[in-house]
């Protein structure tokens, strides 16, 4: 914690602060005088968001360790009043304590105390104030946090403190984090060449956050013309390298629509592509992989909850049977008959498909549920150059590349694949070698159907499990396979991140509404050169 | 063609015979029903299907409970109330069709219903052509005034402009610049064309206001969210103004969690955003976002107790939770209730002219007055998003204000009366 030969520092800014802070108050600076950990402490217990700002404030300066609980316990609303005589208390779950002392109090009730409500303003004091008082704890997390807190609140008389920080710091990651800290925290000095130190540090940096500071910076320092051209110069080489990140982002999030497109399109491809059935319902085959990933996450939560990390491993196998035995009845219940129909086929798997829909709203209701996403799928990776990918978007894009590849060697390397190739090819031919046609249709939709299914486990990860979840996607879907070509996987890999990209880089002039038209019209203009897309099949069995 | 007594008679005049016969019918229909106590009509016009039933359906429940109550306590008037519940499925023109049916099949007396303006527009034609009488729970834009409908929800100045001074406030985080984000339609774009000019009005320069719209449904919120925030490292504290609607909300938060947006750096409010739609989201990452509404489910009131246990008891979930809407549906129902027994008839225009003036205490804690604008009084609330969902108030109105349906900022309205 606090290292002995900082408190004369420390305890001079505390009676500083205390003196500015205590004057226009004299009714209770006599108690305050006694003891200023109870008077800080008072001030917290204040009623409005500026009393218990200050009371923060009055803590972090004193350095006191005891500081600690007590304010983390604000930030987690467990601080709380006695009403009968409003001193304040940590509610914990195994009972209320005394704030100030650790001792148990009494009643026991909940009911007895009020909890004291915090708003963004107050979460903010505290940050600086727990960056302030952690800030040499052992524990690596909360050193980091407490580097991102004193980097944000950046207040002059932080800076020796940061810099003993900086210089004991032996682990990477956070020593980076103080290095900006201190340089935010140089840019408040008095002292012209500190502040142009800190000017330089953050030019060299890659922080987004950065590029506010020296802003700000630039406004306040009107007449130094010397720093402000150190920030002109910080801030031409900030901007560059945020262009580059900039530009490396955009191109992840192409790549992220690219995969969520894929992941949708890959089953159309299959059932739309290879059997050429125009099916409507593929957006509630994708919606039921969906609502079986919650429906498994729900049987984890209820009966395995040590599992919940692995529940949506789990829901893959099970989003694929379950999409794909409704594909498989489907298939044989109504789509054979119309073979041959299109129109017939696209209007029936059209109703059929709302039919679905409301089936899951009258099952579910129309409330969305949630699937949580397991911690290894939250939060950024944060990589050099300031460039941060999202965990989830970047697992989905590993997934969409996984189905894909999955699908390909079914169709290549297994005994059902090469059927279903020899059925599509040719079926006559196929039928006097043997082949069971109309059970290899079957299973053809069916995996097709699956593959919408394994979809729907991605899209509950960054979409409404709702049962209109397919609906937004099935245009999608088919705008993938024909722009890609019709009944090729590679085109269908291709297509989609091609659209992904292209409508990513499109957006931020476009905006998001005209950005997507363009990108159809484009498609259509495409198609119009090129029917049958961007690989397109050659052969004899294509003109039959 | 057919002949009566010789004279040859066309298809046109049998019809407007049998047209005629089929009105005096009814007429006749009508007064032996008074007599004998037929029950009362309370028409609902909210899509259970499609993408708006996510909120509409509780306000379906919340009419169907209220009907209940009321029938519970012997009807209204000696009548007994008998809900008819139609489904206009999300799309904009059945819901003109639906209203059509409710008024002039089933003679609904009064019609509670409607989320998204463009329904409400598409159905205000037919309501005033009809002589029905509306009631519609939702905030919106403003810019409207119709003598058959009754605007239960909120004006612009009930709460996105109190919302926005919030933001500026030191409270609030002393905000200078602001991204509007909202759906393409409507009411954002109303919305923000009277928050632009306010905030110009406050001193904010045009090039630190950012306006962005999405279509509906739109869930790759990656974009947007990045360029939200290269847009908040300008130098200024920034803060998001969101109209975003319906479902695409779930996404959007997700992504501000996921690019670890933090409510102190970038704290956001939401004009459409309710305990009902957060209950689909893990609202962890959430906590410090805040929303304004006239009602929290949060709030400490024995009118708000009671309204909880009813909902709670009706729909047997003590689970689910309750929204602005929905109490503003209850607040509503209420008022008609009171209404019809100060006229002592369900007849349009007579309610219509006892309507003005009813006081309800509201479930909000304060009691909410119609104004002569057909729009009520009522109280604005600022809430922080809180890690089990609900809302802690952190800021509101000393007590209800009027309705300014017509924004002074919008510059067409110079001429035009204002206030109840």
């Amino acid at each position: 914690m606090i290292k002995l030969r900082t408190l004369p520092t420390i305890a001079l800014l505390a009676l500083a602060m205390l003196i500015c802070s205590l004057a226009p108050r004299p009714a209770t600076a006599q108690g305050a005088a006694a003891d200023p950990f109870a008077a800080a402490l008072e001030r917290l217990a204040g009623g409005d968001f500026g009393q218990i700002v200050e009371g923060i404030n009055a803590l972090a300066a004193l350095g006191d360790a005891r500081a600690v609980p007590i304010l983390r316990a604000l930030g987690d609303n467990a601080l709380a009043k006695r009403q009968s005589d409003q001193r304040l208390a940590i509610l914990r779950d195994d009972g209320p304590i005394d704030a100030a002392t650790g001792t148990r109090l009494e009643p026991a009730d909940r009911a007895a105390y009020a909890p004291i409500g915090i708003n963004n303003r107050v979460r903010v004091a505290l940050r600086g104030a727990l960056g302030r008082l952690v800030l040499f704890s052992p524990d690596d997390a909360e050193r980091l946090a407490a580097a991102q807190g004193v980097y944000r609140s950046r207040a002059a008389e932080n800076l020796p403190l940061i810099e003993r920080a900086y210089a004991a710091e032996r682990n990477p990651r956070i020593k980076a984090q103080l290095e900006l800290a201190l340089a935010a925290t140089r840019l408040m000095s008095p002292d012209a060449a500190t502040r142009r130190a800190g000017v330089d540090t953050l030019g060299a940096s890659s922080s987004a956050e950065a590029r506010a500071l020296l802003v700000e910076t630039r406004a306040a320092a009107n007449s130094d013309a010397e720093l402000v051209a150190a920030v002109d110069r910080a801030l031409a080489s900030l901007d560059f390298r945020l262009q580059i990140a900039s530009a490396a982002q955009t191109f992840f999030q192409g790549l992220s629509l690219g995969s969520v497109l894929l992941l949708a399109a890959i089953g159309l491809a299959i059932t739309f592509g290879v059997m050429g059935v125009i099916n409507m319902a593929h957006g509630e085959m994708v919606m039921i992989g969906a609502y079986a990933t919650y429906l498994v996450q729900e049987a984890i939560r209820a009966w395995a909850p040590g599992l919940a990390d692995v529940s949506i491993l789990i829901a893959i196998p099970a989003a694929f049977l379950s999409a794909g035995a409704f594909g498989f009845v489907l298939e044989r219940g109504l789509i054979r008959h119309l073979y041959g129909r299109p129109l017939e086929t696209l209007l029936m798997t059209f109703g059929l498909g709302m039919i679905v829909q409301q089936a899951v709203r009258l099952a579910f209701g129309a409330q969305n549920r949630e699937v949580s996403s397991p911690t290894w799928m939250q939060g950024t990776i944060a990589l050099p150059g300031g460039i941060a990918i999202t965990q989830n978007r970047l697992w989905i894009i590993v997934f969409g590349l996984a189905v894909l590849l999955a699908t390909v060697a079914v169709i290549r390397f297994t005994r059902f694949g090469l059927n279903m190739r020899a059925v599509t090819q040719n079926r006559p031919i196929a039928a006097t070698m043997g082949i069971p046609t109309g059970r290899v249709d079957a299973m053809t939709f069916a995996f097709g159907s699956g593959i919408a299914g394994m979809a729907g486990v991605a899209l509950s990860q960054i979409d409404n499990v709702s049962p209109n979840l397919g609906t937004g996607y099935i245009i999608d879907s088919f705008m993938v396979v024909v722009f890609g070509g019709v009944g090729n996987l590679a085109g269908t890999l291709v297509g989609a991140f091609i659209l992904g990209i292209v409508n990513k880089v499109l957006e931020p002039y476009a905006g998001a509404v005209l950005g997507k038209i363009f990108v159809l019209v484009a498609i259509i203009l495409f198609i119009q050169r090129r029917p049958r897309g961007l690989f397109a099949l050659r052969g004899r069995f294509v003109e039959s | 063609m057919t002949s009566i007594l010789g004279k040859p008679v066309g298809r046109r005049q049998i019809l407007r015979g049998a047209a005629g016969a089929a009105i005096g019918a009814a007429a006749l229909h009508g007064t032996k029903a008074s007599a004998q106590a037929a029950p009362i009509k309370v028409g609902v016009l909210h899509s259970l299907s499609g993408t708006m039933a996510i909120s509409e359906t509780a306000l379906r429940d919340t009419v169907l409970m209220m009907v209940q109550k009321q029938n519970a306590e012997g009807g209204l008037l000696g009548r007994r109330i008998e809900p008819v519940v139609v489904d206009p499925a999300s799309n904009w023109p059945l819901f003109a069709e639906k209203a059509r049916e409710l008024l002039q099949v089933q003679r609904c007396d009064v019609v509670f219903g409607c989320w998204t303006s463009v329904s409400r527009k598409s159905v205000l034609p037919v309501f005033e052509e009809l002589n029905g009488l509306l009631f519609y729970p939702v905030q919106y834009e403003g810019e409207e005034e119709s003598r058959n409908i009754f605007y239960t929800g909120a004006a612009p100045n009930q709460q996105a402009i109190p919302a926005v001074d919030y933001l500026m406030s030191a409270d609030g985080g002393s905000a200078r610049r602001i991204a509007l984000l909202g759906t393409d339609y409507v009411y954002p774009r109303t919305t923000n064309r009277i928050l632009r000019a306010y905030l110009i009005s406050k001193g904010i320069p045009e090039a630190d206001i950012l306006e962005e719209y999405t279509p509906f449904g739109h869930s790759d919120w990656q974009g947007i969210v990045a360029r939200v925030k290269a847009f908040a490292n300008q130098g200024k504290k920034t803060a998001i103004v969101s109209t975003i609607n319906g479902d695409a909300n779930v996404p959007f938060y997700r992504e501000l969690g996921n690019q670890g947006i933090k409510a102190e750096d970038l704290p956001s409010v939401a004009f459409s955003v309710g305990e009902e739609e957060l209950a689909g989201i893990d609202t962890r990452p959430l906590v410090g976002h805040l929303a304004a509404w006239n009602y929290f489910m949060s709030v400490q009131a024995p009118a708000n107790t009671e309204f909880l246990n009813m909902w709670r008891a009706y729909i047997n979930n003590p689970r689910r939770v309750t929204n602005d809407p929905m109490e503003a549906t209850y607040t509503g129902f209420k008022m008609w209730t009171q209404a019809v027994r100060a006229a002592n008839t369900t007849a349009v225009d007579a309610v219509r002219t006892a309507m003005i003036g009813q006081k309800v205490m509201a479930p909000c804690g304060y009691e909410e007055t119609m104004g002569a604008n057909h729009h009520l009084s009522k109280p604005v609330m600022i809430g922080e998003v809180q890690a089990n969902g609900q809302f802690n108030i952190v800021w509101r109105t000393p007590g209800p204000i009027p309705a300014e349906n017509w924004s002074p900022f919008i510059p067409e309205n110079a001429n035009r009366r204002r206030g109840g």
